[in-house]
């Protein structure tokens, strides 16, 4: 995969990206409110009531904050270095400009 | 209800014609010289961040239909529509790794839809048709339903006549041709601001109007009392949350979905949306319990159309030019997924329908051309099924686009994993998948609240397991028992399969595609037999270290 102009490569299975791994502990984590949110018998009450909304109403609310909460801790945990991801806004950026180039 | 008002329509004419310009200004924002390729048309030259695929993806998901039918439901049955609130919370940290792995291999290998990706993946064109057909007709009901929101605005305003409407669906049919995904992703901004502002409005000025909180879930509480009241019955939980997971499985799943997620320009933009898009749950949390406010209100629908609701409860509680901007909200609201889905479906039938069987060598110009008419036919079957057809087909059609579109999941989403399915099996667990489900969904009846039946077949999704022998008044998902009858035949076959040594072809994937990021060169860098695309001069050099 050199830059250099190289003859066709035939077998479409060859490596294009190199290898990395999106493999991590706390991936784990995006488990939680996906078991939470589906017991259903742990808000299916009416009290305690919260400014009158039943507690069935007002925890399926704030269980939005849980998914946001695990997904932005996996998000941040996991994230690539910032020179990585500098490179992927340079490739959009790149892609842009070649985008409005083009015939 | 005597004649149109005035006030709500102009506003409602004013906001639509805003968007209308938006829609053909549309083709010319960050745009790329030739609109002519499925890329540009089709993915809106796959560059969105994180800013326009929130609103793009938010305006994809939670579609007008939900926007009106959620309080219908909750007006008419209660807690039991309170689903759509853990089914939207689930959804994110359930597809959080899989849709970055389906947006990484079709940005290498340059797939369009999903069933591009299982044809390379399983080699198998016959699992690929499949899943596009499936794909479409799941869709298609769900474009008409569109129809059924912007029917609930008109007339509530008064307005007769199916004319409004279908002057309304062949604008938005033309704008999309000619913009395609940039136009709903740039209405989908306004569409988001007139829908956050309708709910902030309402939440805060209706309940004040009704005596609070308390008077709006005790009416509530008042009306369901023969049942469980405001919460679920315990014969009801199970069904609750199969649907919840059923449903979140099945919605990434849908092929305007995955063109959305397609569209975003990298793997940030969509994990960081996966945290931003619940912001929208709450959202429709808030439009739930506009059908327990409508019961606090005493408001009655008009006729027998319960999806009236909503929009006669604003005309109740707003001055005149509030309704009108609520009304336009609801309408915009089912413009952008409309024309996602028209557009999704359009790239489906063009990769996997017409470039497979019907034109192998057309270049991607000829594809841009098939997918803009394609897109056309979808919008005009839409309004035809809605005009023709009785509304009650699209929503039984609709219901059962959900157990069907669940049956691509294996070779959809575990395919993105694993390759361990045989191309054989997965055929065989879709076409078990597909009777299970249909037969299922076929034999629920639907219930009149005194407990008579109204209707045979069709009634709904829930399917009550003492049909299966079992002791218990609970229900399941039907969707998802579907999908255990399809894995288990898929997994049987799979491993017959292999002890006959059947061959399961050849993976046009690699495993480092899954993992792919925006700066790693694609398979368009190479000369590439899927796609024609001008070579990007400026892609050749630096993107390797």
């Amino acid at each position: 995969m050199s830059t250099a102009p190289t003859p066709p490569r035939t077998p479409v299975t060859e490596d294009v990206a190199p290898q990395r791994s999106d493999r991590s502990p706390w991936n784990w984590l995006l488990l939680v409110p996906i078991v939470v949110v589906l017991l259903v018998p742990i808000y299916n009450r009416v009290e305690p009531t919260l400014f009158g909304w039943p507690f069935f109403y007002w925890l399926q609310l704030a269980f939005v904050a849980l998914g946001v909460a695990t997904t932005s801790i996996v998000y941040r945990m996991t994230r690539r270095s910032p020179a990585e991801r500098q490179a992927a806004r340079d490739a959009i950026a790149r892609d842009a400009d070649a985008g409005s180039r083009e015939d | 209800m005597d004649g149109i008002n005035v006030v709500e329509l102009t506003i409602v004419v004013v906001l639509f014609l805003l968007v209308t310009v938006l829609g053909f200004a549309a083709s010319r924002w960050r745009r790329a010289e030739n609109l002519m390729h499925l890329d540009e048309w089709g993915l809106g030259g796959r560059s969105f961040g994180s800013w326009i695929t929130w609103f793009l993806l938010g305006g994809d998901l939670y579609t007008a239909y939900t926007f009106v039918a959620v309080p219908a439901l909750m007006f008419g049955a209660g807690a039991a529509g309170f689903f759509a609130v853990p089914y939207t919370i689930i959804i994110y940290p359930l597809v959080f790794l899989v849709v970055i792995r389906l947006w990484s291999v079709s940005h290498v290998r340059g797939f369009v839809t999903p069933a591009d990706f299982v044809r390379s993946r399983f080699d198998s064109p016959t699992l690929a048709l499949l899943v596009a057909i499936t794909g479409i007709v799941a869709t298609m009901p769900y474009i008409a339903l569109q129809l059924v929101g912007i029917e609930a605005i008109l007339k509530a305003m008064g307005v007769e006549g199916d004319l409004p409407l279908i002057v309304a669906f062949i604008i938005l049919a033309i704008y999309t041709y000619n913009s395609g995904l940039r136009a709903p992703a740039l209405i989908a901004v306004v569409k988001d601001t007139l829908i956050y502002l309708t709910i902030i409005v309402a939440v805060i000025v209706i309940p004040s109007k009704l005596g609070g909180w308390d008077g709006i879930f005790g009416a509530a509480e008042q009306k369901f009392s023969a049942g469980a009241g405001v919460i679920l019955p315990a014969s009801g939980q199970l069904g609750y949350a199969t649907l919840a997971l059923g449903s979140a499985l099945a919605l990434f799943l849908y092929p305007h979905s995955i063109t959305g997620v397609l569209a975003a320009s990298n793997r940030d933009a969509l994990k960081r949306n996966m945290s931003a898009l619940p912001i929208y749950s709450l959202a429709l949390g808030l439009i739930a319990l506009l059908g327990y406010m409508a019961i606090a209100a005493g408001t009655e629908p008009i006729g027998t159309d319960g999806n009236t609701i909503v929009p006669v409860l604003f005309q109740q509680m707003f001055p005149s030019w509030f309704a009108g901007i609520a009304f336009a909200a609801i309408g915009i609201g089912a413009l952008v997924p409309a024309a996602i889905m028209s557009i999704a479906a359009a790239n489906l039938f063009t990769r996997n329908i017409y470039k497979e069987y019907l034109r192998k060598d057309a270049t991607s110009r000829q594809e841009a051309k098939v997918a803009k008419v394609a897109s056309l036919v979808v919008k005009l079957g839409a309004v035809a099924a809605i005009l023709f057809l009785n509304p009650q087909f699209s929503i039984d059609l609709q219901l059962i686009g959900g157990v069907i579109i669940l049956q691509t999941m294996p070779s959809v989403a575990l395919g993105l994993y694993t390759r361990w399915l045989h191309r054989g099996g997965l055929v065989a667990g879709w076409v078990a998948g597909m009777a299970a489900g249909l037969l299922m969904v076929y034999n629920i009846p639907k219930l009149n609240p005194d407990g008579t039946v109204a209707r045979e077949h069709f009634g709904g999704s829930s399917f009550a397991l003492s049909k299966l022998g079992l002791d218990t008044k609970s229900a399941v998902y039907a969707g998802l028992l579907a999908l255990l009858v399809n894995l288990a035949v898929a997994v049987v076959v799979t491993v017959m399969l292999r002890a006959m040594r059947v061959d399961d072809g050849v993976d046009g994937t690699a495993e480092s595609d899954y993992t792919a990021e925006r700066e790693d060169p694609t398979v368009r860098d190479l000369p590439d037999p899927l796609a024609s695309v001008p070579p990007g001069a400026a892609r050749e050099g630096g993107a390797r270290r």
